[in-house]
C-alpha cells in the first residue's frame, strides 16, 4: 500500500442535495465513525484534494462550478457520487433545472447508493475510491517512466 | 564549546529536525483527536501526507510561487541551523522574519483572493508577535551582563551558567503567548487554519498543491522544532541538567499549545494584534525594566 492510499483528502461539494447526504458525510468525521483514522481529511481546497465527494443532483446553475472544482484537482483524482441524487438525479431527476447525476458533467468512479447514504456505505465508497486512486497513481507513474525512457532514447 | 561541536549541532538539526517535527505533528494530531473523543490517525500520518503530496501531479498557478516557497523552506532551515550553532539571536530573529516574508510573498503572487486575505492576516499576526521576539533578544543581552560583557549569541546565553527562566519569567510567559501565533494554533490561526474548510479556505496555502504544499509542511516541521528550541533556551545552565529540563518544558509547552488549540475559537486579527502588543508591553517591557533595575 503506497502513501496515496494512506492519506486520501476529500473535497466535499453539495451540488443540489436536500442536505440529508451532507449530514451523513459530516457524520463520517464524528467520533463514532472517525474517518480520520484512515488519514482522511475533509479539506475545502480542490488543489489539495484527492477524492471529490459530490452529493445531490447537478443542476443548470452549478454544472460549471462542479466542472471547475474537478478541473482544479491535481491528478490522480477520483470522484465519488454519494446518495442516489448524485448517482442518477434521484427524487429530483424530473425537475425542470436538474441535469441528472454527477456523471452528466464529470466522470464518476464510485457510486454510493442510498437516500440518504449511510455513513458506513460512504466510508465504504471512500475505500473503494482509494483503490481506484491507487490504480490511477500507478498508471501515472508508469506513464512518467515511459515518457522518461522515450526521452532518453531520442 | 568548540566551533566544530556547534557546527555538528547545526548539521544534526538539519538532518533530524524533520524527523522530530514530523513525529511531533503526528502526536499533535493524535492528541487533538483524543481530546475530541476520536481515535485519530497514526502518528506517522504527516509523513504519509507529505509523501502523497510529492507523488501528485505538479501544478502551480505560477512558477514564482514555487520559488518563494522554496526560499521560505531554505531560510527556515538556515535560521534553525544558526540557532543550534549558537549564533547571534538578533540575526536569527531577522532571518526568521525573512523566511516568513517569503511565505507571504508566495501567497500574494497567486491570484486567489483567499490567499491574498491570508497573506494580509499573516502580516498582521507577524506584527503582533515580532515585538515580543525582539524584546526577548534584548532581555537575553541584559541578562548576560548588559553593557559590561552582555551577548546576543545563543552559545553565550546557553553557556552563561545561570538559568534565564527566573529573571526572565515575564519574557518566558510572553513568549509562550506568541508561540500560539508562531505555531498557527487557534485562537490565532487566522492566516491559515489547520483544516481548509473555514472562512478563507486554506488562507496563505490555498494555491499550494502537491510538491509546493509538501515543502511548506516540511518547513513547518523545521520551524516548530526551532521554536521549541527557543523555549528550551530559557532553561540552559551550561550543563546537561539544563538540556533535560529545557526539553521537558518544551514538550509540556507544546502540549499546552495543543490544549489551547482545541479549547479556543478563532479571534479576529484586531484582537490578535492588540493582545500581542499588550502582552509584549506589559510582560516584555516590564521584565526589561526589572532586569535594568536589578542590574
Ligand atoms: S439521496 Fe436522498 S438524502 Fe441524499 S441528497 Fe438525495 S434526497 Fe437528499
Amino acid at each position: 500500500m503506497s502513501c496515496t492510499s494512506k492519506s486520501p483528502w476529500i473535497l466535499h461539494y453539495d451540488a443540489s442535495s436536500c442536505n440529508g447526504c451532507d449530514i451523513e458525510v459530516l457524520a463520517c468525521l464524528t467520533p463514532i465513525y472517525d474517518a480520520e483514522r484512515f488519514g482522511v481529511i475533509n479539506t475545502g481546497d480542490p488543489k489539495q484534494a484527492d477524492i471529490f465527494l459530490i452529493t445531490g443532483a447537478v443542476n443548470d446553475q452549478n454544472k460549471e462550478v462542479v466542472r471547475q472544482l474537478y478541473d482544479q484537482m491535481p491528478e490522480p483524482k477520483v470522484v465519488v457520487a454519494v446518495g442516489i441524487c448524485a448517482c442518477s438525479g434521484g427524487i429530483f431527476r424530473d425537475c425542470y433545472n436538474i441535469l441528472g447525476g454527477a456523471d452528466k458533467v464529470i466522470p464518476v468512479d464510485v457510486y454510493v447508493p442510498g437516500c440518504a447514504a449511510r455513513p458506513e456505505s460512504i466510508i465504504d465508497g471512500i475505500v473503494k475510491g482509494v483503490a481506484v486512486l491507487e490504480e490511477k497513481r500507478a498508471k501515472m507513474e508508469g506513464e512518467k517512466r515511459c515518457s522518461r525512457s522515450r526521452g532518453s532514447r531520442s | 564549546m568548540s566551533n566544530w561541536t556547534l557546527l555538528l549541532f547545526a548539521v544534526i538539526f538539519v538532518a533530524l529536525a524533520p524527523v522530530a517535527g514530523c513525529i511531533l505533528a503526528g502526536i499533535d494530531r493524535k492528541i487533538s483527536a483524543r481530546m475530541q473523543g476520536r481515535q485519530g490517525p497514526p502518528v506517522m500520518q504527516p509523513l504519509y501526507d507529505v509523501r502523497k503530496l510529492l507523488a501528485k501531479e505538479r501544478r502551480t498557478s505560477n512558477r514564482v510561487q514555487d520559488f518563494y516557497v522554496a526560499c521560505y523552506l531554505f531560510w527556515i532551515v538556515v535560521t534553525g541551523a544558526m540557532f543550534f550553532a549558537g549564533m547571534d539571536l538578533l540575526l536569527i530573529v531577522f532571518t526568521l522574519t525573512l523566511g516568513e516574508t517569503f511565505l507571504v510573498l508566495a501567497a500574494y503572487c497567486s491570484g486567489s483572493p483567499f490567499a491574498q486575505v491570508g497573506a494580509q492576516r499573516e502580516i498582521y499576526v507577524a506584527m503582533a508577535y515580532e515585538p515580543m521576539i525582539l524584546i526577548m533578544a534584548v532581555a537575553y543581552y541584559l541578562f548576560t551582563g548588559g553593557e559590561d560583557g552582555g551577548s546576543f549569541a545563543v552559545r553565550d546565553i546557553a553557556g552563561f551558567g545561570d538559568m534565564a527562566i527566573l529573571p526572565m519569567l515575564g519574557i518566558f510567559l510572553g513568549f509562550l503567548f506568541i508561540l500560539t501565533m508562531k505555531l498557527r494554533k487557534s485562537p490565532f490561526d487566522l492566516s491559515m487554519s489547520h483544516h481548509a474548510h473555514q472562512d478563507i479556505v486554506r488562507g496563505v496555502a490555498t494555491e499550494f498543491s502537491g510538491r509546493t504544499y509538501a515543502m511548506m509542511e516540511v518547513s513547518h516541521w523545521y520551524e516548530n522544532i526551532m521554536l521549541l528550541g527557543m523555549v528550551a533556551l530559557f532553561f540552559q545552565n551550561g550543563e546537561w541538567t539544563g538540556v533535560v529540563i529545557g526539553a521537558v518544558v518544551a514538550v509540556l509547552a507544546y502540549i499546552l499549545e495543543i490544549w489551547i488549540d482545541n479549547g479556543f475559537a478563532r479571534m479576529k486579527w484586531q484582537t490578535a494584534l492588540k493582545s500581542g502588543w499588550i502582552v509584549s508591553l506589559v510582560l516584555g517591557m516590564g521584565n526589561i525594566i526589572a532586569l535594568l533595575v536589578i542590574a
